[in-house]
């Protein structure tokens, strides 16, 4: 394979691997810290795509798009725990699988009702609508550079929020000990609501920023909440740190998985999982903290 | 004494009467389509194709009212069988319509072969429905997925392409297309040099985008649909491909998804039987109509099912309406011949469409009729008993 060829899928396989990170850092804190399996996380990436779509039909402007569906995702989110998720914090997983399930449902028709069942897409900007060539008849579009660079800062300033604020230090505490962090006067409420916010939020920013490569359609967050929980177990459960190796080993493994090993691809990702597994079965740092 | 047995003897010999009177009771019509999911706007427009149709012969088929009885099959192949035997058993359903995912229409062909029901599919393009598993009861008003696929081999090479690169999901519909692309354009003289496969319902192409970039090829054939369509076209358009490569696909592709595409569908060639843009009188008049009463223009999907519904009316209308006359009315239903929104439609003995196949450029977000690029397609229906030898 020359050299030039490899290294596009490698920047194709990161980038991919950067936004399975978004989505999947909200899911595995909501599964490491409050205990949470929230099967609807793919539904807020949907909601996230169909607000930017929304929006951006209205204003005519992308970053406005994005900025407004974060928040209303955010938003979404806080409710959604503050008026269901609460009341199953005492309940076991099948309680939670039962009710993040029926929101799947409730959200996906909701979708249905407000929005209809058509494929919409989403402009990206005159003035970032170019693309690098490299080759003689390849190119590489520049939105999907400047969305692989948004998403590691993204990553960066999650690392920096959870390793050096006293927010950031609550989650981690909050995500070795629950019981501990409680009892020692921490307003876990608070953090749980916040924590389950921030998580629907990042889901949401991330369908509203792949919205213009990819599309806005029905059941979109079906595929990605799985391959979202695949980089969570490889990660290890309620590791932030592990979720972005995770991500960018999925993203890797499964663009190459496409270009090498096609018959394979559909199956690739699950075989990295369970080599992982045999090797660390608790992933990748599991019981470290966030 | 009357014993209870008694009682309920008398009471099924009470109801034989309303049912051997038959012709003035409501001939029920079951129709499976998704109402959710991705291909929800597919089993919308499908519904209001047939219910138009009805609707137009006064909701009378064969001069018996009609009932429809509707059930969500959500795609979901695995449920499929339960779903026909219960609209069969439960719903007496004297008549089944669907659907659209190919693996659900292979249950529903099935349950429709052990029961001798009659099925029309109206979307499926299963190559086997009238393929192996054809049978005298089973219609089909939309086309295989080799048939829009196959005339694109002809428009390939007479554009001088020689080497193409395929790509679709690994899926039946997506394999049996590029299979009948693959076999009109090598019969010539041209070569698919590589038949890449994405997982279903992936929609992540960067890879295999770099992967043709490579290959450079004088030409791609794709299919893809839905929300897939949408983000291969951008994807191919904004990895620079477009310019270099031209793009060439089953019509599907620019079907109900040039609005979300946008720009970057422009210029793209594809084979389908039909046009929104169909310059035919019967589609000019359907499309109003169809406007008139759901407030939103029709489109393909919307036209196979109309035709499902124009099918049963002259096939019903031949046996006065007796669903019993099987022998009768599966004669006549193979017989018609219709003057459809897509043009001329007749059926072939695997009771799968004969119609012509358009070859259609997206300009300016429609999809324009160029010409006809193969008149009366018949499907091969290879491995069907039916066929003459």
């Amino acid at each position: 394979m020359d050299p030039g060829f490899f290294l596009v899928q490698a920047f194709n396989g990161v980038q991919y691997g950067l936004i399975l990170f978004l989505v999947a850092s909200g899911l595995t804190l909501i599964f490491g810290i409050m205990g949470i399996i929230n099967l609807a996380h793919g539904a807020f990436y949907m909601v996230g795509a169909y607000f930017a779509y929304w929006i951006a039909q209205a204003t005519d402007s992308l970053p406005l798009a994005v900025i407004g569906s974060l928040a209303a995702t955010a938003g979404l989110g806080f409710l959604i725990e503050r008026w269901l998720i609460v009341r199953l914090y005492t309940r076991n997983h099948l309680d939670q699988v039962l009710l993040t399930y029926g929101l799947i449902l409730v959200f996906n028709e909701m979708q249905r009702i407000v929005w209809g069942n058509d494929v919409h897409g989403v402009t990206v900007p005159q003035a970032l609508a170019f693309s690098l060539r490299y080759g003689d008849s390849m190119a590489f579009p520049f939105y999907r550079v400047l969305l692989a660079g948004f998403c590691a800062v993204m990553a960066l300033a999650m690392f920096l929020v959870i390793q050096k604020t006293r927010l950031g230090m609550r989650i981690r505490a909050g995500a070795s000990n629950r019981e501990m962090v409680a009892a020692l006067g921490i307003d876990v409420r608070m953090l749980f609501a916040t924590v389950f916010a921030a998580g629907a939020g990042l889901t949401g920013l991330a369908g509203a920023l792949s919205s213009p490569l990819s599309s806005v359609f029905p059941n979109m967050g079906d595929a990605i909440i799985i391959i979202s929980f695949v980089v969570v177990v490889i990660g290890g459960i309620g590791s932030v740190k592990g979720a972005f190796l995770g991500a960018l080993l999925i993203g890797l493994a499964d663009t190459f998985g496409r270009v090498l090993l096609p018959n394979f691809a559909s199956f690739l990702v699950y075989a990295v999982m369970a080599g992982v597994l045999l090797w660390r079965p608790k992933g990748l740092f599991a019981g470290a903290g966030a | 004494m009357l014993s209870r047995r008694s009682v309920i003897t008398v009471g099924a010999l009470a109801a034989m009467p309303r049912f051997a009177i038959g012709q003035t009771a409501k001939i029920r019509i079951g129709v499976m389509l998704p109402f959710t999911g991705t291909y929800s706007s597919l089993g919308e427009m499908g519904i209001n194709g047939l219910k138009l149709s009805l609707a137009q012969h006064g909701n009378k088929l064969g001069g018996r009212d009609v009932e429809i009885v509707t059930l969500d099959d959500e795609s979901d192949p695995a449920r499929a069988p339960s779903n026909a035997t219960k609209l069969i058993n439960g719903d007496n359903v004297d008549i089944l319509i669907g659907t659209v995912h190919s693996g659900v229409a292979m249950g529903m062909v099935k349950v429709a072969r052990e029961t001798n029901t009659l099925l029309v599919i109206p979307n499926a393009g299963v190559a086997a429905a009238t393929g192996p598993l054809c049978a005298p009861n089973v219609f089909r008003t939309s086309m295989t997925m080799w048939q829009p696929a196959f005339p694109m081999g002809k428009v390939a090479y007479d554009k001088g392409y020689r080497n193409v690169v395929s790509i679709t999901w690994k899926y039946i519909a997506g394999e049996e297309s590029i299979a009948g692309f693959k076999e009109g354009f090598e019969a010539l003289g041209g070569k698919v040099i590589k038949e890449i496969t994405v997982p279903f319902p992936d929609v992540e192409f960067q890879a295999n985008l770099a992967e043709i970039a490579a290959l450079k090829p004088d030409a791609v054939f794709t299919f893809f649909s839905g929300g897939g369509a949408v983000k291969f076209v951008k994807d191919y358009a904004a990895a620079g491909l477009k310019s270099s490569i031209p793009l060439l696909g089953s019509g599907f592709l620019t079907e109900g998804t040039l609005e979300a595409i946008g720009e970057p569908a422009e210029g793209i060639l594809t084979t389908l039987h039909y046009a929104d843009t169909l310059n035919l009188p019967a589609n000019k008049k359907f499309r109003g109509e169809f406007k008139q009463a759901y407030g939103k223009l029709p489109d393909l999907f919307a036209v196979q099912g109309y035709d499902a519904g124009e099918l049963l009316a002259v096939g019903l209308g031949a046996v006065k309406g007796d669903v019993n006359a099987k022998t009768e009315l599966f004669a006549s239903m193979e017989r018609t011949v219709l003057d459809s929104p897509r043009g001329h439609l007749a059926f072939s003995a695997s009771h799968n469409p004969v119609q012509d196949i358009y070859l259609r450029q997206v300009k300016k977000g429609q999809n324009e009729v160029l010409s006809v690029a193969a008149k009366a397609v018949s499907d091969p229906s290879r491995g069907c008993k039916m066929m003459p030898s």
